[in-house]
């Protein structure tokens, strides 16, 4: 690939991207939110194809491509697929590459979507693989700290709850890695930040602290980037009724934090943020949900070559 | 006793591959991997030898046989500190270490159970990170195991 040019590159893992790489799609999708184009992708199709259930997700990545003037085709249920009668993904992929310019996926088996961008010569953007990647995610939350911040060097951000299972707590710490900025993992023992995350911020030289004393932490944070317990990972339901609220932000919590602090959630919450503080200027978690439409737009007309 | 004599504690081949410096609880493994078991030529193996770098060593001599950059690969994967000797004519004409591609696909099995390739009629690839401790990281779902977790195909 020539350095800088997305047209065709797939988004599977925000690993594969650089600090430039990450800083220019945010400049792109701060001029998409500023100027919109409703024409720029006349024509093109987007094929979403959604293995696992989604909201959020596959509703702006369908918005952000009707919002440019292009089409989206493909299915949110398994059930009515050829998927269902035993095709494999690779055969999948291979029809569906036919049809359309771009591809869309989520799916909960991890790494299902590198491999449809093996089968496939249109790019394929990742929207989620069970525990592994969701890069747009990554990119939409580094976008919503930028406009609510400004920098992400010298940035304090809070990573709270299930950081063991939560792949927007690793893709975000893995893309924050690239900037200056301290990172503090608020977590119980068995739902911990991997070893793996913690020596790779360390060997890149970012300040990193660990603890499970929410109310001690708080104090230092910048960002608070709450997470959900999240049921659908734990094999145990005792586990799970254990950890489920182990953590809440409310108004009490709220007041040992900076006065300046921003709440972010990758939602959905059940729980974990009282809903009285939506309505502090704290809270900017549906801000972060709407900033999927610029950052998915800016991904799409990028991969499809319609923006440098 | 001089290299020769420790080389002859056990049959000494005509022809053929000395493996050195296997982990003694590595040796077994080492044998299913390389299919010793449907060798045709003479196979010799010793286990819990004294060594000085490992503590107990095996050694594993296969008759006529030269290992493929695939088998040596798997070698350096299960155990990085063996050595190859290729022996020509009862003499050592080669010795080498097992080196780690930065690459392999295929061999080795993704310890999660709810990755792609194990889900799907795909070739497993994963990168080797080397260092102290050899751990691969899944290409698919990037998911990193220690070398215990390793398991060959």
């Amino acid at each position: 690939m020539v350095k800088g040019s997305f047209k065709g590159r797939d988004v599977l893992s925000i690993s594969d991207f650089s600090r430039e790489d990450l800083l220019h799609i945010l400049s792109v999708a701060g001029q998409l939110e500023k100027k919109p184009r409703p024409d720029l992708l006349k024509g093109k199709i987007m094929a979403s194809l959604f293995f696992e259930p989604s909201t959020r997700t596959k509703l702006s990545f369908a918005a952000s491509m009707i919002k440019l003037g292009g089409q989206v085709i493909g299915f949110a249920d398994v059930r009515t697929t050829s998927v269902k009668k035993g095709e494999t993904l690779w055969d999948t992929t291979k029809m569906v590459e036919a049809y359309s310019d771009v591809i869309v996926t989520r799916n909960d088996v991890e790494g299902a979507p590198r491999l449809m961008s093996e089968a496939s010569s249109i790019p394929v953007v990742n929207a989620g693989d069970g525990a592994n990647q969701h890069p747009t995610q990554t990119l939409l939350d580094l976008y919503t700290i930028q406009k609510e911040h400004g920098s992400f060097d010298g940035m304090t951000i809070g990573f709270v709850g299930d950081l063991k299972y939560g792949r927007t707590v690793h893709s975000l710490a893995v893309a924050l890695s690239h900037f200056k900025c301290s990172m503090h993992f608020v977590a119980p023992a068995a739902l911990k930040m991997p070893d793996s995350y913690i020596t790779m911020l360390k060997e890149k030289g970012i300040t990193v602290e660990e603890t499970d004393d929410l109310d001690a932490a708080c104090k230092h944070f910048d960002v608070l980037y709450m997470t959900r317990i999240q049921e659908e990972r734990f094999p145990d339901p005792i586990e799970y009724q254990k950890y489920k609220s182990v953590y809440k932000i409310d108004k009490r919590v709220l007041e040992l934090c900076k006065e300046s602090v921003k709440i972010m959630h990758p939602l959905p919450r059940v729980g974990e943020i009282d809903p009285k503080i939506d309505e502090t200027p704290n809270a900017i978690y549906f801000k972060q949900a709407a900033n999927g439409i610029p950052v998915r737009q800016a991904i799409l007309a990028l991969v499809l070559g319609e923006l440098e | 006793m001089t290299s020769k004599e420790k080389t002859l504690r056990i049959a000494a081949i005509k022809e053929g591959t000395v493996i050195d410096h296997i982990p003694a609880d590595k040796i077994f493994t080492i044998i299913r991997v390389l299919r010793l078991d449907k060798a045709s030529g003479s196979v010799s193996v010793a286990t819990n030898l004294p060594s000085k770098l490992l503590g107990k060593k095996g050694v594993v001599k296969i008759a006529g046989r030269e290992l493929t950059s695939l088998e040596a690969e798997e070698i350096a994967l299960l155990a990085p500190e063996a050595t190859l000797n290729i022996i020509k004519d009862y003499e050592v004409s080669e010795k080498r270490k097992v080196n780690l591609p930065e690459q392999i696909s295929g061999f080795v099995d993704c310890m999660n159970p709810n990755c792609i390739t194990n889900k799907q009629p795909v070739a497993t690839r994963f990168s080797v990170k080397a260092g102290e401790k050899v751990r691969l990281k899944c290409d698919y779902c990037e998911r990193e195991m220690g070398q215990k977790q390793i398991r060959i195909l």
